[in-house]
């Protein structure tokens, strides 16, 4: 197992270092001098303009250029924003619990609908139900998701009033951040009222962002359960007398959720793309509306920090799918 | 059980058929090849056909397809023509409608039925241009990978992987950021972001057939590098990258319109739909038509595609057709 462990960890060394050479490159390639665009129009002298570069070490050869700038990520240094002035990796920390609630509430959003409904599209094979379900799903799959949250802001903001349009918490509220979960800190603050403002804001943007994995998971639940269903073994499990029940719950749903728990896994890069969209509709103040942000505000030492942040964890996260997948199946690990 | 069974027959169906086709293909003599190729054009269509979905999504595709290719005669406005009297006209079946505008007008007086019949070309333009970027790139370097193996294979599989580590719509965002943006350096940002996924499927598949028989008896007959990878090997690759190739069809055209929607896609005022969505953020709450339509329209589009990659992935994968 350890040794299994080792080597994914060793097969993703090369692409971290390509993820920051990316982003180191990415810089590179703007065009413009990046000690230019901090000076601004007012413009440099000479000897100001020397001495800054020799201070962010711009004078210095490429590839120690960059060395020195892996040395920095190692450190933790991710560089400074232009425009808050403050260090990157600070700025990511504050913001990505905003993102990681939204992602938690929308994964648990489409599993809780997903997988039921999976599991009963593939029982009633060719029934409406089936039908109709994986019509929803396929719907739901091509979902252009930034219209899909501006049309629930229109029939629930807008025409029934129920929900709030944008934001984390209703500005009534004010209370230390201790988790930067606003749903765990609301209740901590033990105001009245907190609470439900935290979850009415979260209604919207967790039906958006989840609708993409709950069309895949449905999808993938329902295949998943079809192959598994025609295995020799829940025939054996029937032909044994076995109530369909204990069939279905116990022989057939576990070795299903095998690869349902891959599919999961790999939604992580779906959600943070879908964060991009989400947050920016319902301005979210997470990471996927910073990132847009300090795009258009062409802050690019927070963009190239940002990139290599959630690439990185991209990464980690499918590390860990992947390690947690040859403990489950130890078929993979042997191969 | 009934269902079992018919499933079964229908099993058995497709088998009979799979054995007619094979006996034509074995019997050169009573079939020419351009007959063998109806042939197997007339299966490929059966299974396809099967699937309802499938057959509607065609339709509806091709039917973009004509609205496309005619907008400048069908539709009834130009679509940057502004209506002064006329802005924010509701569609014509809801109260203060006008019947010149069906789909009602956008906060400078266009009318948007116009604008998402022109928008239709643009993006079944990025579909086409996306997808064929991504996969010529995408089968080249797949077939380099798959081909010599060693450490070519390693370095290409690496970089890919690295392409695969962001997030597709940020990734694509910051290469917009850096090329500047606009429609076509957002079509190359999304072909670049698409097209590990055909260098992989490519890598895979000619690795599989890499070794069998009738490409190493075209080796021995002879057969140089080139016209291995090309000629022998690829033809047999083609199933699962046609199918991929509808998907990311589907996939860029969603793309294009978030980046659209980002203001880093294609700049106003083209009538491209994600543009035409961001541009009528400001009025969801007084007047739904101006952003219901456009999305609409990319549902619409999105699915249409996705429903065809369906049907062509059962009826091109025999192996995942009956399960």
């Amino acid at each position: 197992m350890l040794r299994f462990f080792f080597s994914k960890l060793f097969l993703i060394v090369p692409t971290f270092i390509g993820i920051t050479v990316v982003a180191f490159g990415f810089v590179r390639v703007l065009p413009g001098d990046p000690i230019l665009l901090l000076a601004g129009e007012r413009g440099m002298d000479p000897d100001r303009y020397a001495a800054l570069q020799q201070q962010f070490g711009y004078d210095q050869p490429m590839f120690i250029q960059y060395f020195n700038y892996v040395l920095g990520l190692l450190q933790g240094d991710f560089g400074t924003s232009i425009s808050t002035k403050r260090d990157v990796l600070g700025e990511f920390l504050t913001l990505f619990p905003a993102t990681l609630e939204l992602a938690i509430f929308a994964i648990i959003f489409a599993l809780v609908i997903g997988i039921p409904a999976g599991i009963f599209a593939a029982l009633k094979r060719g029934s409406v139900f089936d039908q109709v379900t994986m019509g929803a799903a396929l719907t739901g799959y091509s979902m252009p998701i930034f219209w899909w949250g501006l049309l629930l802001i229109i029939l629930f903001s807008g025409v029934l009033g129920w929900t709030p349009v944008s934001g984390r918490i209703s500005l009534l509220y004010f209370f230390p951040q201790v988790t930067g979960f606003m749903t765990i800190d609301s209740l901590l603050s033990g105001q009245k009222g907190a609470f439900q403002s935290a979850v009415s804001h979260l209604i919207l943007p967790t039906i958006v962002l989840g609708t993409i994995p709950l069309a895949v998971i449905a999808r993938q639940t329902r295949s998943a359960m079809l192959e598994v269903l025609g295995e020799d073994y829940v025939r054996t499990a029937r032909a044994k007398g076995l109530a369909p029940r204990r069939v279905v719950g116990l022989h057939a749903l576990r070795n299903a959720m095998i690869p349902v728990i891959t599919t999961i896994g790999l939604q992580v890069g779906v959600l943070m793309a879908g964060a991009i969209l989400t947050e920016t509709i319902f301005s979210w103040p997470g990471i996927g509306k910073w990132m847009v942000d300090s795009i258009s505000r062409r802050d690019y030492p927070v963009v190239q920090g940002g990139l290599v942040l959630i690439a990185g964890l991209v990464m980690l996260v499918n590390l860990t799918v992947d390690v947690l997948y040859g403990l489950i199946n130890p078929r993979i690990r042997h191969r | 059980m009934a269902e079992r069974l018919k499933a079964d027959s229908k099993g058995q169906d497709a088998q009979t058929a799979a054995t007619t086709a094979e006996t034509a293909a074995l019997n050169p003599a009573k079939l020419s090849a351009s007959q063998a190729r109806m042939q197997m054009l007339r299966e490929f269509w059966h299974y396809f056909a099967e699937s309802r979905g499938a057959v509607i999504g065609l339709v509806v595709f091709v039917l973009l397809v004509v609205v496309a290719l005619l907008a400048p005669v069908i539709a009834p406005h130009a679509p940057n023509q502004q209506y002064r009297d006329a802005l924010l006209t509701p569609p014509f079946w809801s109260e203060g409608g006008n019947a010149a505008f069906i789909l009602g007008t956008d906060a400078v007086g266009r009318d948007i039925l116009s604008r998402l019949m022109h928008g239709a070309r643009f993006s079944l333009f990025i579909g086409v241009v996306v997808v064929s970027i991504a996969l010529t790139g995408g089968i080249l370097i797949g077939l380099i990978a798959g081909y010599f193996r060693g450490w070519v294979d390693s370095v290409i599989m690496r970089v890919m992987d690295i392409i695969l580590a962001f997030p597709s719509l940020l990734l694509a965002l910051v290469l917009v950021a850096i090329l500047g943006p606009g429609l076509t350096n957002a079509m190359i940002a999304i072909a670049l972001v698409l097209q590990p996924h055909f260098a992989r499927l490519t890598r895979a598949a000619v690795m599989s057939e890499i070794n069998r028989e009738y490409v190493i008896s075209a080796r021995v007959a002879g057969a140089g590098h080139l016209r291995l990878m090309f000629v022998t090997i690829l033809p047999n690759c083609l199933a699962p990258l046609i199918v991929q190739a509808t998907l990311s069809f589907s996939t860029a055209i969603l793309d294009a319109a978030a980046l659209g929607f980002l203001g880093m896609g294609a700049q106003p005022p083209t009538p491209e739909w994600g543009t035409m969505l961001a541009e009528a953020r400001e009025f969801i709450l007084r007047a739904w038509w101006v952003v219901t339509f456009p999305g609409l329209a990319i549902l619409i589009t999105v699915l249409a595609i996705n429903l065809v990659g369906d049907g062509l992935r059962d009826a091109l994968d025999p192996k995942l057709k009956r399960s």
